[in-house]
């Protein structure tokens, strides 16, 4: 395992974002089931936090003082686990046993089994609540640390995240940044055909947050919205990371149907050679 | 039991629901606010009927450390699994149906998987709920929780085993669900008693029959058995207020010493009490379960009592199925 780097400079976090997506592409080749399109279409967003914003001990992943990342969208879980084993929690290796029998690394996240899993997820709709109750507890324990909580677009469907938007402009969670993955699709179309969930950053000024809208792959957007969301005292802050689903590999890019199917062995190798890896 | 609890017991101004008929759940709201106190972890959460779990009397205490999340049961359940992975000790309250109901999945995928040291306590447990009827009436709570894996399951039989349970369970880590009810119960329970966590409290094995009771039933089966004495049947009751984990060891004396069990519950004959009884003794032991209980139905308005009897939930009836299967 490597010492943590962080840095603020855009070319290193890119270059993170690459190899978060070619971890998790091999992964989910190797698994042969798991979910493409929504773990690439986040990389950028996780890298800039994990690599940059976040306060944290990968070799200390239960220090009181670190900043907390809530994967709502559980079926991302490789991004999750790509990302963790970049930073150190644990060996890189653990990678290529995803969803198999007894392995740390389930179809969707378990806290019980993988270190630096804050909490088991995997059914949508759940993170928010379990992101504001850490932000209460943070706040009662006057611990200056920040909560992140990564939703997918159609997540946003399910009611409890309403619910949790209320609570949390409620209780005036400013140590909450919550990041909606606005990739536009679900598993059986255009968000706006299944279940339309636009206008989206107005849902969430009403229901009292801060929202920043940015491009959800754009580093410089990425780095500048967290910056700033962490100035915004009193309300909670969101951010509507407009993504390509599938984002980085051309043939899985704005397809519906990678959302749920991993790459054959021969599509892995033309998507390593788009993102510049040999192999 | 911690020491912190010992400290409770010893102090002067606790106090003591011993010998009085009282609802479970005023004595929650005591309990609560008398740890609140000691114990500044606690964490309570209401979703909008404070006044009626009793929860109120905390959040007048320690207004900061009190969550109403208003009508929304789900985000309640996962905002206190939110408090729970900080070091809090959440107590999620509301109505029983609505608590094990409406987020049992929050209570499933969140509390239970993750493990988390969350206590859903519930009031409005049971029929005896009263006037407002089925939709508030929780005939399935127990079965609801007692399926999933983690959970510890208890139900109270009166004010005193009350208190000792809201203390108990504080310093246990995991999760957990209490059964309260909305209307005054007997006191049952001797003096000098200590609940445990899975532990049930046999007032007595019968050479005839043994009723394995729960909650408001414990006293219903108390009654029955002293008529049944009068009548010459030999009757012993156990208290299995800890639904889960099973006191298998309290069973198999039962089940090894009486020629017949009766359990007796304010709940579903499917998938409560009688459910877990029935399921352990049937692979160990050939002997009769009878189950007292609400047959596969919905509750209804009424009066408690009337309710009790216009379903089945009464000494005589207890006595009745003893009379007619022995």
């Amino acid at each position: 395992m490597t010492d943590l780097i962080q840095s603020r400079d855009i070319d290193f976090l890119k270059e993170q974002a690459r190899r978060i997506r070619i971890s998790i592409l091999k992964m989910l080749t190797e698994a042969g089931s798991g979910h493409t399109g929504g773990s690439l279409s986040s990389a950028d967003i996780v890298s800039a936090l994990y690599f940059y914003k976040m306060k944290h001990k990968p070799l200390e992943p239960k220090w009181e003082m670190r900043d907390r990342f809530i994967l709502s969208k559980g079926h991302a879980a490789p991004l999750l686990y790509a990302i963790l084993a970049l930073t150190g929690y644990f060996d890189v290796n653990l990678l290529h046993t995803l969803r198999k029998l007894n392995s740390p690394l389930q179809g969707h996240p378990s806290s019980k089994l993988l270190k630096g899993v804050e909490v088991s997820t995997g059914s949508l709709g759940q993170g928010l609540s379990i992101a504001n109750g850490i932000s209460l507890g943070l706040k009662l324990s006057n611990i200056r640390a920040r909560v992140y909580c990564l939703l997918g677009d159609g997540e946003i469907q399910e009611g409890q995240v309403w619910e949790a938007a209320m609570t949390a402009s409620h209780y005036s969670l400013d140590n909450l940044c919550a990041i909606v993955d606005l990739n536009d699709l679900q598993i059986d179309g255009r968000c706006s055909d299944v279940m339309k969930i636009a206008p989206v950053a107005k849902k969430w000024e009403a229901f009292g947050w801060h929202v920043f809208e940015i491009d959800g792959h754009n580093m410089e957007e990425i780095i500048e919205a967290l910056d700033s969301a962490e100035r915004i005292k009193v309300k909670p802050s969101v951010i509507i990371a407009k993504t390509i689903k599938g984002k980085g590999v051309s043939i899985f890019e704005d397809k519906v149907e990678y959302h749920g199917i991993t790459p054959t062995p021969e599509e892995l190798k033309i998507a390593l050679k788009e993102l510049g890896e040999n192999g | 039991m911690g020491s912190r609890t010992q400290e409770i017991t010893d102090k002067k101004e606790r106090k003591d629901f011993f010998n009085v008929a009282i609802a479970t759940r005023d004595v929650y709201g005591e309990t609560l606010a008398e740890l609140g106190n000691i114990k500044k972890d606690i964490v309570v959460l209401d979703a909008d009927l404070s006044g009626s779990t009793k929860t109120k009397k905390f959040s007048k205490l320690f207004p900061e450390r009190f969550f109403n999340i208003g009508i929304s049961e789900q985000d309640m359940i996962g905002t206190a699994s939110g408090l729970s992975l900080t070091g809090k000790i959440p107590f999620a309250s509301t109505f029983a149906i609505f608590a094990t109901g409406r987020a049992w999945e929050q209570i499933r995928q969140t509390v239970c998987y993750s493990n988390l040291n969350v206590k859903i306590v519930a009031t409005h447990g049971g029929l005896t709920v009263g006037e407002d009827g089925a939709s508030h009436q929780s005939l399935e709570d127990i079965a609801l929780m007692r399926v999933l894996p983690n959970m510890t399951v208890i139900v109270p039989a009166d004010g005193f085993e009350t208190s000792q349970v809201i203390e108990t369970i504080t310093d246990y880590k995991g999760p957990v669900y209490v059964r309260l009810g909305r209307s005054k119960v007997p006191s049952v329970m001797p003096e000098g008693y200590r609940f445990q966590i899975g532990k049930a409290f046999t007032f007595n094995i019968g050479s005839d029959i043994t009723i394995i009771a729960s909650g408001i039933m414990v006293s219903a089966a108390l009654d029955a058995a002293a008529i049944l004495k009068n009548k010459g049947v030999d009757a012993g009751v156990i208290n299995m207020s800890t639904i889960k984990p099973l006191d298998t060891e309290a069973l198999l004396q039962a089940a090894s010493k009486s020629r017949l069990i009766i359990t007796a519950e304010e709940h579903s004959i499917i998938g409560g009490l009688g459910g877990a009884v029935a399921e352990f003794l049937s692979e160990v032991q050939a002997i009769r379960i009878k189950k007292i209980g609400v047959r596969d139905s919905f509750g209804s308005s009424g009066k408690p009592d009337e309710l009790l009897k216009f379903f089945g939930l009464t000494s005589d009836n207890i006595v009745e199925t003893a009379l007619s299967n022995l």
